[in-house]
């Protein structure tokens, strides 16, 4: 099999990059997509040039590391998988594959295909955790959970922080990672104690970080890799619109002015909460 | 317990930052869109209903009453107050996010492939929601403004003679509920979805219920005109 293969170069997140064309013959159909560029980077070094970067580690489809828009489908033309699960033989009917790095404002490109999805990190820091100490294993039977719910939060659990849904989605939303974050502690015992909390914060963070809002397109629901569905995006609404009224006043503090000449109060109260 | 004009002051603050902070998420602007949209559906069958009085055979006298009894109603114009807030809220949010999510993607892909992961309808949400924008202010510009603001002598069924046989204006009434249709098409469910009503039970009936809904409520609205122009 011959391509051409046409990919984003961009030596530095603050350069410009641009696309290079390269051609590749004698292709195995049963090379997987990954080993494909590994072919093409060991020829770019025997001729002295500078190898294409681009992100992986598990190369079955678990870690969320890799992930690149093949000819304008996120994580190549197949769904339900990683693009390190793409094989050759998915991809001969094209003549050029036009290979490009996720694009959002939220996930900066580092260099060429890899970029930088620390956004997601940080959303997590804000909410996706209980805090409690796991101890010893429990008794099986202590937390009774309905099996249908134990199942919606194993689905949304499956979540590997990929990205796709981000770069999928037209408005580079990233409603599908947090709402499977959230579904998954929220479906269970464990999440509840610091649920209102948690949706607070974790949308705070998202919108701090520069994605775009949600329009229910369901591009993301389409590319995600691990089937997480819009039922999760409805969850996180609910939760939001729940913490909305019951979030606590800890997480809201309002202005300590209802008691007549508390100056210490009132001054303590914009110095933690205007700056 | 005495209160003075600072606590009220501050009792307002607090409300206020509040629902600023929890309105302002993407989530919570999501929320206000999708209310005020499912307020102006149901606005659109109200308006519907009054149309198709035009429809009957009485040299417009029903439709006249109606319009009378509408403009004098106390209840009709605090709703329109509601109608007319819906609609600033529905069209600066809609602004806003779609302004966002423009700058969430700042280099746009070389292939672009969105016609195979979400609908036509979806992707062009603020385009079909600006044209009927437009429509929206020439409209009031030939009904609400003429009848409430300048109180001109004609009749309602009058005006709605002499718009509807600007052959242009009609091409133009037609034009825009296509557009209407279009908004709706995924409008409709996706209000549902923004509010958290999403179910395996009864999701699939609010997108059959919204595609049947964008559908027949233009078709009706855009049938008026033309029924007029050819046959009154
Ligand atoms: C009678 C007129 C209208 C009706 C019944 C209507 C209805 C709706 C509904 C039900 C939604 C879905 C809300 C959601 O996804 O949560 C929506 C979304 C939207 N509407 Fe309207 N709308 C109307 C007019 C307008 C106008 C005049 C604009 C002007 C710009 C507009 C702009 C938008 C935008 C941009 C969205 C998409 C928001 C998003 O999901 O990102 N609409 N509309
Ligand atoms: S929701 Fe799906 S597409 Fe998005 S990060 Fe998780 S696994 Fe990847
Ligand atoms: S390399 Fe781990 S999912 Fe692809």
């Amino acid at each position: 099999m011959k391509m051409n293969i046409k990919i984003w170069r961009q030596a530095f997140q603050t350069t410009r990059g641009n696309f290079q064309t390269y051609i590749l013959e004698n292709m195995d159909d049963n090379m997987s997509f990954l080993e494909m560029l590994d072919v093409l980077n060991e020829k770019i070094l025997h001729e002295g040039g500078d190898p294409v970067s681009f992100s992986h580690d598990c190369r079955e489809g678990i870690c969320g590391s890799c992930g690149v828009v093949i000819n304008g489908r996120v994580h190549g033309p197949l769904q339900g998988v990683t693009t390190c699960q793409i094989y050759m033989r998915h991809l001969k009917h094209y003549k050029t594959l036009v290979i490009e790095p996720w694009r959002a404002r939220a996930f900066p490109i580092i260099k060429d295909l890899v970029t930088d999805r620390q956004a997601f990190d940080r959303i997590l820091q804000a909410g996706g955790y209980i805090s409690i100490n796991t101890g010893g294993i429990p008794d099986a039977n202590a937390t009774p959970i309905g099996r249908h719910i134990a199942d919606q939060a194993f689905a949304a659990a499956s979540c590997i922080g990929c990205g796709a849904c981000v770069a999928a989605c037209p408005n580079a939303s990233a409603n599908l990672f947090v709402s499977a974050k959230i579904s998954h502690l929220a479906f269970l015992p464990q999440g509840q104690p610091e649920k209102n909390h948690r949706v607070e914060s974790m949308l705070k963070a998202m919108d701090k970080e520069g994605f775009g809002n949600c329009s229910n397109t369901a591009a993301c629901e389409f590319e995600c890799p691990k089937g997480i569905t819009l039922k999760n995006i409805a969850k996180l609404n609910r939760e939001y619109f729940e913490a909305l009224f019951r979030s606590s006043l800890e997480e809201h503090p309002t202005h300590p002015h209802h008691g007549k000449g508390d100056e210490v109060a009132h001054a303590a109260f914009h110095d933690t909460h205007e700056k | 317990m005495s209160y003075d004009i600072t606590e009220y002051k501050n009792t307002i603050k607090d409300t206020k930052k509040w629902l600023a902070d929890g309105l302002s998420r993407s989530t919570g602007k999501k929320f206000l869109m999708a209310m005020t949209g499912l307020f102006l559906i149901t606005f659109l069958m109200v308006h519907l209903f009054g149309n198709l009085l035009l429809l009957v055979n009485d040299n417009g006298i029903s439709f006249n009453e109606y319009s009378k009894n509408m403009s004098h109603s106390k209840i009709i114009r605090v709703m329109e107050i509601f109608l007319f807030t819906g609609f600033i809220f529905h069209i600066g949010f809609g602004a806003t996010v779609s302004i966002q999510n423009r700058l969430a993607r700042k280099i746009p892909y070389a292939v672009i492939k969105s016609s195979e992961t979400s609908s036509f309808f979806s992707r062009y949400m603020f385009h079909t929601g600006s044209l009927v924008f437009i429509f929206l202010l020439l409209h009031l510009n030939s009904f609400f403004i003429p009848h409430r603001v300048l109180e001109s002598g004609l009749s309602m069924y009058e005006s709605a003679l002499i718009v509807f046989h600007n052959p242009l204006f009609v091409l133009f009434y037609i034009f825009a509920m296509i557009l209407l249709s279009f908004h709706l098409m995924h409008g409709f469910q996706s209000a549902f979805q923004s509010l958290g009503i999403h179910h395996n039970k009864y999701t699939p009936s609010i997108k059959l219920l919204g595609r049947f809904f964008a559908l027949v409520v233009p078709l009706v609205f855009a049938v008026i005109p033309v029924y007029i122009y050819f046959w009154k």
